[in-house]
């Protein structure tokens, strides 16, 4: 006991210490930070909106509404609204046979999930014009069979199919891993069938995961630019999704619509940010529950 | 309800999780499968419940072919030992859930659940509990949430996977108690996997010790203890001493020349001897003994029993007595040692 409260005076001196850091060094690391995030992000963002309203609100509102905008953000919404949901099946089936069964083939279906990943967009846009296009390896039979799919709909849906693959089940993976799967077994022998313990035990355990890369996964799907351009053909008011039509805009020297169609785009980013922050707040909670059930 | 197992093997990749295991369960029986872990006796309850496959062999539920029944309809409680409880439904939910899931024909109506699920709150002791969320409940009301919840189903089988396991010792005593209590009542034939070899012994009537996915003894609780056939099933279910002995036509006699052991059933040579601390009698050498047995070592009173360390010139040995027969006895004190229900096994 006579020993005992020299050394903790000493710890707590030395804790005291550390947290008393001479102020300019930390001020400078401070400032260092917010002008590097200032630099590369916020001046960036705030730059586009600037631009896109640099002739006034109704120029940036006619940008959008002209009909080649809005054949773009049609095409941008139908290809989310088939490659999102897309993923969401496969992704939930990937995940679902990575995390609760051992079978052979599993770690390679692993790595083939994150391909897309490590893949240039452009390259993986470029695999589907040597697949499918007039001089591609399938090309001569799509064409006697009059289907057409680069430079039209359905390459554009492939490309971002395949770039957005990894979203949704790279989210859950690690969900599903960790919540086991004594509840399932728990229900099927309570007398669920495979439905039944898919939507009510399955699916609300995972749904915030789900949910987060959902939204991970439309952000990219919309956002899309390098695959999506190399198997689009850039037709106006046909083949071109928003970046794209950013792009021809831009070429064209017509910053302003270029900027408030990028404009749209930025917000799409910063309403997913947002959402994102809301899930994961969510997602803390419900770790912090399943920890504390330990 | 009965269960039959014959000649189960199970393997996972290279090792041998069960092999040949036989073992029948009568109506009503509780019984407990006990052993280290790593023993198989996880995965003969899951290969019961239709969780685990058996490679070969066959398993019989109430006489029917239980391999062809899906685990849904085996009619099988099932309790986790990390309880598995639906995190996102309240207490009722999770209790309701199997009854719910029933196919409208079959399905009770919705006050009928409701009574049913306050039933069984009352039955495990936590009334009023419908709205809580898991969560919210400690460990001892969440297992007997889980035990409500399989219990719902009226299942003409309990399966318990290490219960008590992740609770602290208090708990589990009482609900060791309640488990018991509960088991007298509904009648339902159980199986419970524990390495606890205490819980074991004081709520099942028949213990199975299984080692190395095989079952090294099974039989009713009493006999087990009293006649362990192998120094793994002796050492296994309690505090335990270990002696070297000779057996000479029948006879064991420590190296120092002690008899501990007569009648017994193996052929002249080296052998070990076994006894339980408790089974062992002190008695104070006089003064005048010049050379006594053995001296006290050691004397550690826990509670109302004292256990008292012995160096013998056969080795250490350990004896407990209730503490307020020490009658004086302190370390260094010269005493005489006899063994009862002393089981001798040749050297393995």
């Amino acid at each position: 006991m006579a020993s005992d409260p020299i050394p903790r005076q000493a710890f707590t001196e030395q804790t005291i210490g550390h947290s008393r850091q001479p102020s300019i060094a930390r001020w400078l690391l401070i400032l260092l930070a917010v002008a590097f995030l200032g630099t590369f992000l916020v001046v960036p963002l705030v730059s586009i909106f600037v631009e896109a309203l640099s002739n006034g609100v109704m120029s940036a509102f006619g940008a959008i509404t002209n009909p080649d905008a809005l054949a773009a953000i049609r095409l941008t919404v139908l290809v989310a609204a088939i490659a999102v949901p897309l993923n969401v099946v496969f992704g939930l089936a990937a995940s679902w046979a990575i995390a609760k069964f051992r079978f052979r083939g599993r770690s390679l279906l692993v790595t083939l999930i994150d391909l897309p990943f490590a893949v240039s967009p452009v390259v993986s846009g470029l695999v589907y014009v040597l697949l499918f296009g007039l001089h591609g390896l399938l090309g001569p039979w799509l064409q006697v069979h009059h289907i057409k799919l680069i430079f039209a709909v359905p390459g554009i849906v492939l490309a971002t199919l395949f770039v957005t693959l990894p979203f949704v089940a790279r989210e859950l993976i690690p969900v599903m891993e960790t919540q086991g799967q004594e509840a399932e077994e728990a229900a099927i022998l309570l007398g669920a069938n495979g439905w039944q313990v898919f939507w009510r035990v399955t699916l609300p355990n995972i749904r915030w995961g789900l949910l987060y890369g959902v939204l991970l996964c439309n952000a990219r799907a919309m956002g899309e630019f390098g695959a999506v351009s190399v198997v689009s053909g850039h037709i106006r008011g046909v083949t071109n999704t928003m970046p794209l039509h950013v792009e021809v805009l831009y070429n064209d020297y017509n910053f302003s619509a270029a900027f408030s169609v990028a404009a749209l785009l930025a917000l799409l980013a910063l309403v997913s940010l947002v959402l994102k922050n809301i899930m994961e707040w969510r997602m803390g909670d419900a770790l912090t529950q399943s920890l504390a059930k330990r | 309800m009965s269960i039959d197992l014959r000649g189960i093997c199970c393997r996972f990749g290279s090792t041998a999780a069960l092999s040949d295991i036989d073992l029948s369960v009568g109506d009503g029986e509780f019984v407990a499968l006990l052993g280290p872990s790593g023993s198989g006796k996880t995965t003969l309850l899951r290969i019961l419940a239709g969780l685990e496959f058996a490679d070969t062999g066959g398993l019989q539920i109430d006489g029917r072919d239980a391999h062809r029944i899906a685990p849904r309809d085996r009619g099988i409680g099932f309790v986790f030992q990390h309880y598995a409880l639906f995190r996102h439904m309240t207490v009722a939910g999770n209790i309701r859930f199997g009854l719910e899931i029933r196919p409208r024909r079959t399905r009770p109506n919705r006050r009928e659940i409701d009574r049913r699920v306050a039933e069984l709150l009352d039955m495990v002791q936590l009334p009023g509990m419908e709205r809580r969320y898991p969560t919210q409940l400690s460990g001892g009301q969440q297992q007997r949430v889980a035990l409500a919840r399989a219990l719902a189903v009226e299942p003409r089988i309990l399966l318990l996977d290490e219960p008590f396991g992740a609770l602290d010792t208090k708990v589990r005593e009482e609900l060791r108690g309640f488990l018991k209590d509960l088991h007298k009542r509904l009648g339902i034939t159980s199986l419970f996997v524990t390495h606890d070899q205490d819980e074991a012994l004081e709520i099942a009537d028949r213990i199975v010790i299984m080692r190395d996915g095989r079952i090294e003894q099974a039989g009713p609780t009493a006999e087990v203890y009293a006649a362990p056939v192998s120094p793994f099933v002796f050492e296994f279910l309690g505090q335990s001493n270990r002696l070297a002995v000779d057996v000479m036509a029948g006879r064991a006699t420590t190296r120092s020349g002690v008899a501990v052991a007569e009648g017994i059933a193996l052929p002249d040579g080296s052998a070990v001897a076994f006894f339980r601390p408790h089974d062992l009698d002190l008695t104070q050498a006089p003064a005048t003994d010049s050379v006594p047995t053995a001296r006290v070592s050691d004397i550690a009173v826990v509670g109302a029993r004292a256990r008292i360390t012995l160096i013998d010139q056969d080795g250490v040995l350990s004896a407990e007595l209730p503490a307020d027969q020490l009658n004086g006895m302190s370390i260094g004190s010269p005493v005489s040692w006899t063994a009862r229900r002393v089981r001798v096994f040749r050297e393995s």
